[in-house]
């Protein structure tokens, strides 16, 4: 464990690449092969489910702190991460614990299925025999996600430095279900098995957004134009009658959507898609709203099923008769897609083709782009026709140019402190629009959270601001005097029962503190709904 | 009379030299006689008087005395008696001997009146040993790495206290312009390591592998990139949170502060034998509700913090806080 607190420490503590790469360098040639496994499923986000749930972690560590609760609360409040509260709150001793990061996790996978009292024993004991950071790096592996700026990327780099194996090549082993708990570090990544890429997808090639004018992209024939959809990215896998689909954050989704179960047999074996999971009510592609409601089921009910069915917007051909076809030009990828669509198409599989263009100047491209609300995408992909399917995020062959977000100026009606890197300042603020009431009064209707999109400096002042002109406090929320005027940005909007506004907008931000306005010149919720398509 | 007045006043006590306690304006100033060249130092020809530690001088019937704080060199706690009647007024202070200043003396009273800057139970500090060894060792590592440490702390206080405990033995300790004229004012009380003001013509060369003194708010100035390559490490009691060693950005953080943690504020507390708490800026509303939990008649006073609540700001007032 020691190692590993150390190597969290080093890339917690750092903003630079290069020097995260080198310690994750380091500890990789350094660390047992067990402890290298596990390091790379942490990393990876495979972590053993939490073993006690955060109320009694709470309460069992208050119990060493002997402090009150409410103490506890308004600590952990300040501080904006429960792990780090934990730790800080913990009295340090002068007992050591030599355990390495392998029997930690092993001990907490056994923990699950223990009492709550062995529990709470075995918390108490482990918390006083580690020093302050390592009870920090403890008590995250219990709770829940690390994030400390290393992505996938980063630590298959450091990987692929250490050991010696090609980056794509690592990228691909690491990806897919494989139990941290039963791999050996010689099968995960150093063996070369082809048996057990079954289930195994390719890395994404994903695009960046497209930067200054699009024309300077050269000759438009040379590009396939096709709308952005917004669903969730994924690569379908029919191989040996087995069905695997994936989503682009490397977690296998097909029991979520048995829709898919439907091409085993059809579609031939040794196929892969690429291509976009799209809610489709009614028989039209739905919005993101419509699609929430099945992203966080495991089982899902055939009433759920028959009411929000999904299909795929195939967009690419990455495997083809068992073959790796991610080389080929773009063009003859796609002519594979449209031929496997062609065959199937009258049997009524939950699969789409995603429509590609070609146009024959800028102007056209941008015109088809002031489609997008309409078409229900996010704006437009622009795909190189002569480029091979590459690994990860890379400049030059991909773009997307997404479509302007909708606006909407709306007034800041309460703060709450931000977690992380803001913890200390009020960073989440929660905005509200003019309605009309029965008795025919205006008042504000909460419609939306942000919480990005100022700099730091603004952030300062209006926390400043916050600070001097809080109305209430509720816990770590304050309610403010209506004042300050933000315009909101934000991607697609949809009715909600869910929502006290009823609606619901997707992924809204701040643009911009709008200084010159007033309260009384932001926006109402007629506003809003009139811009539902 | 008034204790660390934020408005121009006839009369001040000022229980240290950090600039958000002893103001600009004040027709005459009382406070400890090693806190005259520093007050001198910021606020130029006043008209200032310097008092012994326990000398007691009586003003409109009130007697008053200063006694030790352990906040920095000069720093003092105020007690005021009148009809048997006892009050002490902390200022800043800390518990920990940090070998620079006079430490801190718990002093008997009815009525207490405390800073609570860090009062979080979140808030527990290593012995300054363990952190300075840290520090060295940082040093040591940087210079084996081909390069400059840069260490930030505040102006007056925490850049002599890192000074005071710098292992030379690791190379030489070069200082901002601030930072080596409060240490030039200081070295007549306390003796420290050599300094070298980095000038105009201080080479690029001559600085890798030593260890650079800034206050806090060189970071990101054009000043810094003299040093390049560097590693920045700070020195503050906000290092113990994640989130404030990473919005500044900075490299390496050192938990080293000149206020009680948790435990310093109620040890100190017991130590006065007080029943009556005042709790001024910092985390005062939760800690003064944990004190009336444990018994103690506590409430809060407003002074000019209670609008930030004592939380980490970018401002320079607060970094003297720290």
């Amino acid at each position: 464990m020691k190692n590993f607190a150390e190597l969290i420490k080093t890339l917690d503590s750092s903003n630079k690449t290069s020097v995260k790469v080198d310690a994750l360098t380091n500890y990789f040639r350094h660390a047992s092969d067990e402890d290298k496994v596990w390091t790379i499923a942490i990393l990876s986000h495979r972590r053993p489910p939490r073993p006690v749930n955060t109320t009694l972690l709470r309460l069992w560590a208050n119990e060493l702190a002997n402090i009150p609760l409410w103490l506890f609360e308004e600590s952990y409040h300040i501080v904006g991460d429960l792990a780090e509260t934990i730790a800080l709150i913990i009295p340090t001793t002068k007992e050591n614990s030599d355990k390495s990061l392998t029997e930690y996790l092993r001990e907490m996978i056994a923990l699950k299925k223990q009492t709550d009292d062995q529990k709470r024993e075995y918390l108490h004991k482990n918390w006083l025999a580690l020093n302050y950071y390592e009870r920090f790096v403890f008590t995250k592996l219990i709770t829940g996600s690390f994030r400390i700026g290393v992505s996938q990327k980063l630590m298959t780099r450091a990987l692929s430095k250490a050991e010696g194996v090609e980056e794509d090549v690592l990228a691909y082993k690491l990806m897919g279900d494989w139990d941290p708990d039963k791999i050996s570090f010689q099968e995960l990544v150093l063996d070369e098995k082809s048996s057990d890429y079954l289930s195994k997808p390719f890395p994404f090639y994903l695009a960046y957004p497209i930067e200054g004018e699009v024309s300077t992209l050269g000759d438009p024939q040379d590009w396939s134009i096709e709308h952005k959809w917004d669903g969730i990215r994924s690569q379908t896998i029919i191989r040996d009658n087995s069905l695997y689909v994936w989503s682009r954050g490397e977690e296998l989704v097909t029991d979520k959507y048995p829709e898919f179960n439907a091409f085993i047999n059809v579609i031939p074996n040794g196929t892969v898609i690429d291509g976009e999971i799209l809610p489709f009510p009614e028989g039209q592609i739905g919005t993101f709203n419509d699609l929430q409601t099945r992203i966080g089921r495991k089982t899902v009910s055939s009433a759920l099923l028959q009411k929000t069915p999904v299909i795929i917007k195939a967009y690419d051909l990455l495997e083809w008769n068992n073959e790796d076809i991610r080389h080929l030009p773009y063009d003859e990828r796609r002519n594979l897609l449209e031929q496997l669509y062609e065959n199937v198409k009258d049997i009524g599989l939950p699969l789409l083709l995603s429509e590609n263009k070609k146009l024959n100047s800028w102007e056209d491209i941008a015109e088809e782009r002031l489609r997008s609300r309409e078409m229900k995408s996010e704006g437009l992909m622009l795909k190189r026709r002569s480029s091979p399917y590459q690994v990860g995020r890379k400049k030059g062959d991909w773009w997307k140019w997404k479509i302007e977000p909708l606006v909407i100026d709306a007034v800041l009606t309460y703060a709450m402190r931000g977690s992380g890197r803001r913890a200390t300042l009020f960073t989440d603020y929660t905005f509200a629009l003019w309605q009309t009431n029965a008795e025919g009064a205006r008042e504000l209707v909460t419609f939306a959270k942000a919480y990005s999109g100022l700099t730091d400096a603004e952030f300062r002042k209006v926390d400043d601001w916050i600070k001097k002109n809080t109305v209430e406090k509720f816990g770590p929320v304050r309610s403010v005097t209506p004042e300050l005027v933000f315009e909101i940005g934000f991607e697609g909007i949809a009715l909600s029962k869910r929502h006290k506004s009823g609606i619901a907008t997707r992924f809204p931000r701040i643009l911009r503190w709008r200084h010159d306005k007033k309260i009384d010149e932001a926006n109402s919720i007629e506003d809003l709904k009139s811009m539902i398509v | 009379m008034y204790l660390d007045p934020w408005r121009p006043v006839k009369n001040a006590i000022i229980t240290h030299g950090h600039s958000d306690h002893s103001r600009w304006g004040h027709q005459h100033y009382i406070t400890h006689h090693t806190n005259v060249p520093i007050i001198k130092h910021r606020l130029g020809a006043i008209n200032v008087t310097g008092k012994d530690w326990n000398e007691s001088f009586v003003i409109n019937n009130v007697r008053f005395s200063l006694h030790p704080a352990g906040h920095i060199i000069g720093s003092a706690q105020i007690r005021v008696e009148h009809k048997g009647e006892i009050w002490v007024f902390t200022g800043d202070y800390k518990t920990e001997d940090d070998g620079i200043s006079v430490p801190f003396q718990p002093v008997r009273c009815h009525t207490f009146i405390t800073e609570n800057t860090f009062g979080l139970p979140a808030f527990k500090w290593l012995p300054q040993a363990e952190v300075m060894t840290d520090v060295n060792n940082w040093w040591a590592e940087n210079k084996a790495d081909g390069k400059t440490s840069v260490l930030f702390g505040y102006t007056l206080g925490k850049a002599q206290r890192l000074l005071k405990h710098l292992d030379t033995s690791n190379g030489k300790i070069f200082t901002h312009g601030a930072v080596e004229n409060m240490t030039e004012v200081l070295r007549p009380m306390v003796k420290f390591p050599p300094t070298t003001l980095i000038t105009r013509e201080t080479k690029r060369e001559e600085l890798i592998g030593n260890i650079v003194l800034a206050p806090p708010s060189a970071h990101g100035t054009t000043w810094i990139r003299k040093m390049t390559p560097f590693v920045t490490g700070s020195a503050s009691g906000w290092m113990a949170f994640r989130g404030a060693r990473r919005r500044r950005a900075i490299d390496k953080g050192f938990v080293l502060s000149d206020h009680c943690d948790w435990y310093g504020l109620l040890d100190s507390i017991k130590a006065t034998g007080a029943e009556k708490i005042i709790c001024t800026h910092g985390y005062s509303d939760i800690f003064s509700k944990y004190l009336r939990e444990i018994g103690y008649d506590a409430r809060t006073a407003l002074t000019q913090y209670e609008g930030d609540e004592g939380e980490v700001s970018e401002t320079d007032t607060k970094e003297e806080a720290a």
